[in-house]
């Protein structure tokens, strides 16, 4: 029996961390939403490793942070360690990551969501969607209430048809033994989508009362103060650490004598693993040069015993597991909490997307997620928060919101997925940013902070807080380069003692800051401020000033590309009637159907000369409008 | 790339008294400007609009002079493509125009396609709408021609170098890239600037050596250098104003500049020699001594080749010998002048001094022997077979172009390392490198990149 249950602006199906973000970001843009979950106590769960950020990863939570979204202010609320990485690097890869109290992290979601107005929460198992002229209308869930909404965002992680595999035994089920979604991914069969199988994996967990960490090497969290949201001002100082063992040649050997058992080698696992996530089965065999692999024991929260065993993913049968595990030092006697697993699921081909990620074949609807085939949670919030505001956005009639590859790690993202599809599950490195010094983690304020305002997701009183941070960078910059440092004894004692070459003549101020050896610390001892900068401003003004030329290089590249960017290709075009295309090129824009120029250039399989006669026929097709007017 | 600024020759290739080099595109005044020394002090983005400007081009790589000319500039959308356009007039000759052009691709213009001004002039609405298809014609075509001469050099050595060059890139940032993304995996050696440093250098000397050894590329970019030595009063003199009068020169003989070295090109068979120390020669002539062994060396150093000039009507002396030891296993061809004197040489001796090296007798004084010199001088650099034909040429300008920018792009990378600038944004400059060596041969897949990490590398959770 089908009733009514409600009318919204959009739906949201799922609550892991691209429903949570979809939801709450559509909900503060002030549409009507309902997000619909199989269970309840698994908003934002965590399937896999406890933590959050990471190099480019991290920079997509600072992100969201600066569009509104609540990943950042989350993981601030509920981590129990945290540390800057690569911090021996340039600015442009310096990362932040968390290790969250999982339990904690999907707590604090929760209740952030059944707070917000606007947002209506409710557990249901979505079998069908409701479409109607070719546009998404609403959706069905397995008890038969009909949730009609102007957009739907399905955001069903690895739900969709999922079945667990361990060692012999493979099952159908989501992951952590939950529920799987089986109806929707065969409606979206039936609605013409193109599913593909992925597959990924977790470790197991082990009790730490039984690891005996005297043989492990301690792995603390930062003694500075850190936070992902550029709101936070509140600080955990009790941090825990993890620890740090290796697996040895007995493990190797173990695994190797028990291959024939992993479903990996049988043939039983049939989805597509991610190569940057390997199982431990898979790096001994591909890297059998290895004398050991590093393994991280990550604490799961402040009130469980469960221990993480990160880089020991596996889908060896039970039994074999607990005997690897006992190999590793300081797991001699450990007792195996969970077993680890593979999971099997459907994933959409996102080259059926748009860049607003909303699907071609469906109007208003919109998917998000590892339903994309990416990896990885804060890949899911992105894309759960750019479909939330452009369904959002949609549901109250308003233009649609795209992120270039040179405004956001975003972007690059979302551009990745539709443009060139994916044959692995997706995860972002900094590799696949070529404007990486210009999408910082500490600039993800000053790129987007006006857009999400704009958007109507960054609060009056925190946007007022930014232009006065910006105001305050431009100000110390502009002081910098206007002083002249002069050559004085005490000036040169100074340089000497950081072990610079003297000064010959006098200098600006920016100017000494360039050099490699000199700090902002150092300029401000020079030249004090009449204000004292906080640290974000002291770092944003430093970094601002000592990488402006690289900045300038890589500014320029984009603006190369702009005009590219910038020529529009209309939906409407008709591939079949430009006679001189490559047959391939052809088709493959046919499928991917790019917004603009540029996005075209990207598609692999579509090479300049392509390009050029795209480039021809559109400019044709507009001379050929105006003689006629 | 579309829309970036395109530049080509466009004036016919052959002995014109002046060539055009036209660039077009948005960056056309700011290459130009990069390159031309006006008389006066405005920038080319200054002056007003189809002006032309008398001037001089400066290599930004030497500080030194490199051609005299006369730039029209031309502000779209009044032009042929709509677009910005700039045109340099130079001295007429392979070697000038080529000069011209290198100096312009190596700031960043592309060289053009064939036919890629009229597509431009299409595509900004500057040509009858019937021409459409033509140009989709001859865009095809284009692909189809830099398919063939993609894959023919696919198979040569340039290519195999270049993708080992590639390689060599590829493991460098695949391993900076692995220490960024996995910082905290001790499998993987974390990534020095020593150790970049060693490899980006070994990279770069790699590459001048194929620029080098990419013996046309560097004749018709540059010319052979050459040098005219032998002790004073031999005809090195006469020599010089024969190769001169003979053939036209350019003479870069500028106000201002300093004429210590002044170079003079002169075009032989095809052959474009520039002529080394040229004014050392006039000045010295009559001053006995001025030219020692040790300045000679110097000079030396730098030819490509060596015009050995000895007097016929003298007795071989002690620092003729001493000149056959200088020159020793370079190019050189012996030149016995003043045939017109009685005999005093042993020309045995000549030919067991110089027994590796071409001999010519000549009476520069009556004109004789000079064929017989220019043959030599061709037939030493080209055994008889230069490439000639449009493409070849074309597409090695654009190679050359293309190291060259590679080139600067690891030196950048190479400065940057040297600066103590983290390695992460030095990577920027040698993936530039990477990418460049990429369109010489028609690969830059960025994929690749992350291929090559994840098979180079045991990573993941």
């Amino acid at each position: 029996m089908q009733y009514e249950a409600g009318n919204f602006d959009v739906v949201v199906v799922g609550a892991g961390h691209a429903g949570v973000e979809a939801a709450l970001a559509a909900a503060r843009m002030g549409a009507k939403t309902a997000v619909i979950t199989i269970n309840l106590d698994m908003v934002a769960f965590m399937p896999c490793n406890p933590s959050i950020g990471g190099p480019a990863k991290g920079i997509v939570v600072r992100e969201i942070d600066a569009l509104g979204g609540e990943m950042g202010r989350n993981i601030d609320k509920t981590y129990i360690q945290m540390r800057m990485l690569n911090t021996g690097k340039g600015p442009a890869v310096r990362a932040l990551r968390a290790q969250a109290d999982k339990f904690d992290y999907q707590h604090e979601m929760k209740k952030t969501l059944e707070n917000e107005k606007n947002l209506t929460m409710v557990q249901g198992m979505v079998e069908r969607l409701i479409v109607e002229d070719g546009e998404c209308r609403g959706v069905v869930t397995m008890t038969g209430a009909a949730y009609r909404s102007k957009t739907v965002v399905i955001t069903t992680g690895t739900y969709l048809r999922g079945e667990i595999i361990l060692g012999e035994l493979k099952y159908s089920s989501g992951p952590n033994n939950q529920q799987p979604s089986i109806k929707l991914s065969e409606h979206l069969e039936e609605l013409g989508f193109d599913l593909v199988r992925f597959k990924t994996g977790t470790p197991p967990r082990v009790h730490s009362d039984t690891i005996d960490y005297e043989k492990t090497e301690i792995q603390p969290g930062d003694d500075v103060h850190r936070a992902f949201s550029y709101e936070t001002t509140k600080y955990i100082t009790d941090q825990l650490p993890c620890w740090l063992t290796y697996t040895n040649e007995r493990t190797h050997q173990l695994i190797d004598e028990n291959l024939h058992r992993s479903p990996m080698y049988s043939g039983m696992i049939k989805g597509t693993g991610p190569r940057y996530c390997p199982s431990i089965e898979d790096k001994v065999v591909r890297f059998n040069d290895k004398p050991r692999h590093q393994i991280f024991l990550e604490p799961e929260g402040r009130n469980t015993q469960e221990v993480y065993v990160q880089g020991l993913s596996t889908s060896l049968p039970e039994d074999v597991q607990q005997r690897i595990l006992q190999t590793i030092p300081g797991l001699e006697k450990v007792q195996m909490m969970r077993a680890g697993y593979a999971i099997e699921y459907d994933a959409v081909v996102p080259t059926q997307l748009w860049p607003t990620l909303e699907t071609k074949k469906v109007k208003n609807l919109y998917t998000a997620g590892q339903i994309n085939g990416t990896s990885g949670y804060e890949e899911a919030a992105g894309q759960g928060l750019m479909a939330g505001i452009n369904a959002g956005r949609r549901a109250l009639g308003k233009e649609e919101v795209i992120f270039s590859r040179a405004d956001a790690y975003i972007g690059v993202l979302i551009d990745d997925l539709v443009t060139k599809g994916t044959n692995e599950p997706y995860r972002l490195l900094t590799s696949r940013a070529e404007y990486r010094l210009l999408l910082r983690h500490d600039n993800a304020d000053l790129r987007l902070t006006d857009r999400g305002y704009e958007l109507g997701l960054i609060p009056e009183e925190r946007y007022q807080k930014f232009l006065a941070k910006k105001e305050a960078v431009e100000a110390e910059k502009e002081r910098l380069r206007s002083i002249i440092i002069k050559p004085s004894a005490g000036v040169q004692e100074l340089i000497r003692s950081m072990g610079g070459s003297e000064l010959k003549d006098g200098i600006r101020a920016s100017d000494l800051l360039k050099r490699p050896e000199v700090s902002y610390e150092h300029i401000k001892q020079l030249v004090p401020a009449d204000v004292e900068l906080d640290f974000d401003t002291a770092e944003q003004t430093e970094i601002q000033i000592k990488y402006e030329g690289y900045i300038e290089k890589s500014l320029q590249q984009v603006e190369r590309l702009k005009k590219m960017e910038d020529k529009k290709i209309p939906e409407n075009i008709d591939y079949d009637a430009i006679s001189s295309l490559a047959t391939e090129a052809r088709q493959k824009l046919k499928d991917v159907r790019p917004l603009t120029l540029a996005q075209a250039s990207r598609i692999s399989g579509v090479n300049p000369a392509d390009i050029s006669i795209l480039l021809v026929y559109l400019e044709q097709g507009r001379i050929a409008r105006i003689s006629s007017n | 790339m579309e829309f970036d600024t395109i530049a080509a020759i466009s004036t016919p290739m052959g002995e014109g008294a002046i060539a055009i080099v036209r660039l077009s595109g948005d960056q056309a005044f700011e290459i130009a400007d990069r390159l031309f020394k006006g008389m006066g002090s405005k920038k080319l983005t200054e002056v007003a609009s189809h002006t032309i400007h008398y001037g001089h081009l400066i290599d930004p790589k030497s500080g030194q002079v490199a051609e005299e000319v006369m730039v029209s500039v031309m502000r779209g959308p009044k032009t042929f493509t709509k677009e910005d356009v700039v045109e340099i007039n130079c001295h007429g000759g392979l070697v000038s125009v080529n000069r011209v052009l290198q100096l312009v691709l190596n700031q960043g213009a592309r060289l053009a396609e064939p036919g890629e001004f009229t597509k431009r002039a299409f595509l900004n609405g500057r040509i009858d709408l019937s021409q459409a298809e033509a140009v989709i014609d001859l865009i095809r075509a284009k692909t189809d021609r830099a398919m063939n001469l993609a894959l023919g050099q696919m198979e040569g050595r340039l290519s195999r170098l270049i993708q080992k060059l590639r390689q060599e890139i590829l493991e460098i940032l695949a391993h900076v890239e692995v220490n960024i993304d996995y910082p905290e995996y001790d499998d993987v050696e974390e990534m020095t600037h020593n150790m970049l440093l060693e490899k980006a250098k070994y990279v770069q000397g790699e590459l001048e050596k194929l620029l080098q050894t990419s013996q046309q590329g560097k004749i018709l970019r540059e010319g052979l250098s050459t040098v005219i030595v032998g002790r004073p009063n031999v005809g090195k003199s006469s020599l010089l104003n024969s190769l001169v009068h003979e053939n036209k020169a350019i003479v870069t003989d500028i106000p201002g500049t300093t004429r210590d070295v002044i170079e003079e090109y002169v075009n032989v068979r095809g052959v474009p020699l520039r002529l080394l120390d040229t004014a050392g020669i006039r000045e010295t002539e009559d001053i006995v001594e001025r030219i020692g062994v040790e300045r000679s060396r110097q000079v030396l150093k730098e030819a490509d080749l060596i015009l050995l000039v000895l007097n016929y009507s003298d007795e071989l002396s002690e620092e003729d010998r001493n000149i056959f030891k200088a020159v020793e296993g370079m190019d050189v061809i012996v030149i016995v002048n003043k045939t017109d004197l009685p005999q005093k040489i042993d020309l045995d001796e000549v030919r067991e001094l110089g027994k590796d090296y071409s001999l010519v007798t000549t009476s520069l004084l009556e004109d004789k022997g000079v064929d017989e010199l220019e043959e030599a001088i061709s037939s030493l650099f080209f055994s008889g077979a230069i490439e000639s034909g449009d493409l070849t040429y074309v597409s090695n300008s654009r190679h050359i172009a293309l190291l060259n920018q590679a080139v600067n792009s690891i030196e950048e990378a190479i400065n940057g390392v040297e600066m103590g600038t983290p390695i992460d944004i030095v990577q920027i400059d040698l993936t530039r490198s990477w990418e460049l060596l990429g369109e010489i041969i028609g690969e830059s897949v960025h994929e690749s990149l992350i291929d090559q990490l994840f098979s180079q590398f045991c990573l993941g959770k």
